[in-house]
């Protein structure tokens, strides 16, 4: 059955009259709009896949087909149309032979994204896998990271260049049956990023990654999955930004991250697809299922500066299995206009001795709603674990949201768990000020908001944290009323 | 430097500032009596242009321009400083950051290049050393966790660093012990130039003793009522106000 081509496709979708057709264009190619058996076996024969990985699929399908879309988050939207949507595409030259040869206008349309990879070629010190429309175009700094042992390279890459280790960990942390999206997106994805940093190795640069999405109504679902075996240690960048679209756009990524005894993973990410328009019209849908799972003494935090999308809905977790593991979350979540985000975190501790910090900062603004939604488990048999949460939220109107719920499981008498939470209103004495010292409303309200989100935006990378910080001032502008 | 005429500001519909003039020349010290309520601070923000004020009638001449005409930002570029009777805290600003985006502003402002970081941190030691100001203040979140004493110090230490034209204190002095006094006055005195000018908002004369006025106000409901020398405030702490608000009725 692997074997299934696309024309015999095309002859079965004219028995069943469909009527979108091949909407290949200059560009790019995508598959015919809908989901069923057939588009999975297409996908997983486009990108050559083993048998053992259309299996994961096709049984994801079978899940996902039983499951219904979930609606517990505080967002309310129009749920996507599942069969309008095409679950595959791909620029026509897949793969440059080196960064002269990408498309120019691809180059300038990043650069107006701000992610000019020109400059980031410069950084020394950072490679960047970019992926685009679900196939990688441009991945440097490979070679360094080869000598080292490090695979670094995109997703589809992997699944042919080092199967085992795929096969071994693709859906250990997020399984098939987690929840709507993870299943949907383990039946469908189409690209991502895969890295892995063997026994005892320091990954001596910051891993980057920038996913947009750029054709108008293909869904992104994007797989990554990131492994630092035994004492490793790794720094993983992901930058989200999308062009404006009117239509809203699903995006329902799966991330996995294995942190193996004394291992270290570090993972910020800055998003900032288009959260619709002033009048609520458009922006991306983003569903994201995002779990990494800590063995003995390892480490995993989670930090995101979280300003685009038009509903966002995630949830950042750690599976604290080993005895001694640390997990953290960090996040600052901005929402205005008509955006709706519902994020947090889950640490469930299951070793010994196991500590998580979660510090959450939203920031409110137009007519959006915010909510932190936390859950902490701690498990009969872990013993002495800890948690810290901080949850703060900022009002920048008097029309916007912002809610808290953070829910508490624990089984074991001998946890320590303290939560604090505030809201508060961003102070017109405070801009006045500032005003006052020369330093114009715009500028005020940035200054004051990266103040407010200080601990947060420390957790990022230098260059990083630079970027977030213009993200905040940019997505908050004329937002004070 | 600065002309108040006939200036009406209103807040909420209430008029608290009832037909003020007011004229600084350069060089000169102005000090601001009178009691509780009478609209000295309310006068302050005016100046610096609070939103929540409404001003009905009047003008105010800044440097030759059209106070009432500018933003509050642009007065501040100008040169106007307003140090501020409760100083209000930035979390996670730190007071270098704080103060170096405010030095930049004025400087893009005026056509200038952003002060360099070399330079920008010789001026903070200078500066700090001037209002004996802990130098560890500097780099923490702007007033956050200060004593009443070190945010009014910090209020001068600001001063000192953006070097306005003209600078309003909006009383300085209340809640700071005799050495902060003289420390503030100090640093008061050290940026007296010949092409500056401040007004000082007090009830206390003590603080006359240290920052020598040229001329003393009474501002009594919403209008200067009486000026005069700086004996003025000498006699104003023996008697009270009450004399003044009879000679104010019997007018
Ligand atoms: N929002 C408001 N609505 C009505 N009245 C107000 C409002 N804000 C201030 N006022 C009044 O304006 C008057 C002047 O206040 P202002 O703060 O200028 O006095 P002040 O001279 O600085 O007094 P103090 O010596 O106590 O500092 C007071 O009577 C005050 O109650
Ligand atoms: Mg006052």
């Amino acid at each position: 059955m692997a074997d299934y081509t696309e024309n015999e496709l095309a002859k079965d979708l004219e028995n069943k009259e469909y009527e979108y057709g091949f909407t290949t264009n200059i560009e790019s190619e995508k598959i015919p709009n809908g989901l069923n058996e057939d588009i999975i076996r297409l996908i997983s024969s486009k990108k050559n896949e083993p048998d053992w990985l259309l299996e994961f699929r096709l049984k994801s399908f079978k899940m996902w087909e039983q499951m219904e879309e979930p609606d517990w988050a505080h967002v309310k939207y129009q749920k996507p149309d599942f069969q309008g949507i095409s679950y595959y595409a791909a620029p026509k030259k897949q793969k440059y032979e080196s960064w002269d040869d990408v498309d120019p206008e691809m180059k300038e349309t990043m650069s107006k994204l701000g992610i000019s990879l020109e400059e980031q070629k410069r950084l020394t010190g950072v490679a960047v896998d970019f992926v685009m429309d679900s196939v990688s175009v441009a991945t440097s700094f490979k070679e360094k990271l080869s000598e080292l042992g490090i695979i670094f390279c995109s997703f589809s890459e992997a699944v042919q260049e080092h199967p085992d280790l795929v096969k071994k960990y693709l859906g250990t942390v997020v399984p098939q049956s987690d929840n709507f999206y993870a299943a949907l997106n383990s039946a469908v994805f189409s690209d991502g990023s895969f890295c892995y940093i063997p026994k005892g190795v320091k990954c001596p640069m910051e891993l980057s990654t920038y996913f947009r999405i750029n054709e108008a109504g293909t869904g992104q679902f994007e797989r990554t999955l990131l492994i630092a075996d035994e004492n490793a240690y790794v720094s993983y960048l992901e930058g989200c930004t999308a062009p404006q679209r009117d239509e809203n756009q699903l995006h329902a990524a799966v991330v996995e991250l294995i942190s193996l005894d004394g291992a270290e993973i570090k993972y910020s990410t800055v998003q900032n697809w288009f959260p619709g328009d002033k009048e609520g019209k458009g922006g991306v849908f983003n569903f994201v299922t995002k779990r990494g799972i800590c063995h003995k003494r390892a480490k995993i935090s989670w930090t995101q500066v979280e300003t685009g999308s038009a509903v966002t809905w995630k949830y950042p977790s750690c599976i604290l299995k080993g005895d001694d593991s640390v997990g953290e979350f960090y996040s600052v979540a901005v929402t205005n206009n008509h955006q709706m985000a519902d994020t947090g975190t889950k640490m469930i501790h299951l070793g010994k001795n196991t500590k998580s910090t979660i510090i959450s900062k939203g920031i409110s603004a137009g007519k959006s709603q915010n909510s932190y939604r936390g859950l902490v488990k701690i498990d009969r048999k872990a013993d002495n674990a800890r948690n810290f949460t901080q949850c703060d939220s900022l009002l920048m109107t008097d029309r916007c949201g912002a809610h808290t719920f953070p829910y508490i499981e624990c089984e074991n008498p001998t946890a320590q768990l303290e939560h604090e939470a505030t809201t508060s209103k961003i102070g017109e004495d405070q801009i006045f000020y500032c005003l006052q010292r020369g330093i114009d409303e715009e500028k005020a309200i940035g200054l004051i908001v990266n103040g407010y989100c200080k601990d947060v935006l420390n957790k990022l990378p230098m260059e990083f944290a630079v970027e977030a910080q213009k993200l905040l001032t940019i997505s908050l502008e004329g937002s004070v009323g | 430097m600065l002309k108040i005429q006939n200036l009406h500001a209103e807040i909420d519909g209430k008029e608290i500032l009832k037909g003020l003039n007011l004229e600084v020349k350069a060089g000169e010290v102005h000090a601001i009596m009178g009691p509780n309520g009478a609209g000295k601070s309310t006068l302050a923000s005016v100046l610096a242009g609070k939103e929540d004020y409404e001003i009905t009638k009047g003008s105010v001449e800044f440097e030759g321009k059209d106070l009432l005409d500018m933003e509050t930002d642009e007065r501040a570029k100008e040169g106007l400083f307003l140090a501020f009777q409760y100083p209000v805290e930035i979390p996670g600003v730190s007071n270098i950051n704080f103060l170096r985006t405010a030095i930049n502003e004025k400087r893009e402002y005026l056509g200038q290049e952003p002060i360099s970081a070399k330079d920008f941190m010789a001026m903070v030691r200078e500066r700090s050393k001037l209002v004996e100001l802990d130098s560890k203040l500097a780099n923490r979140s702007v007033n956050v966790g200060f004593s009443g004493g070190e945010k009014k110090r910090n209020e001068i230490f600001q001063m000192a660093m953006l070097e306005p034209k003209l600078s309003v204190l909006d009383e300085t002095d209340s809640g700071l012990d005799i050495d902060a006094l003289r420390i503030v006055a100090k640093g008061v005195n050290a940026l007296k130039k010949e092409d500056t000018a401040s007004i000082v908002i007090t009830h206390y004369q003590r603080l006359l003793d240290y920052i020598v006025p040229d001329f003393v106000h009474v501002l009594y409901d919403g209008k200067i009522v009486k000026s005069g020398p700086k004996e003025l405030a000498l006699e104003l702490e023996e008697k009270g106000y009450d004399w003044i608000k009879e000679e104010v009725v019997n007018h």
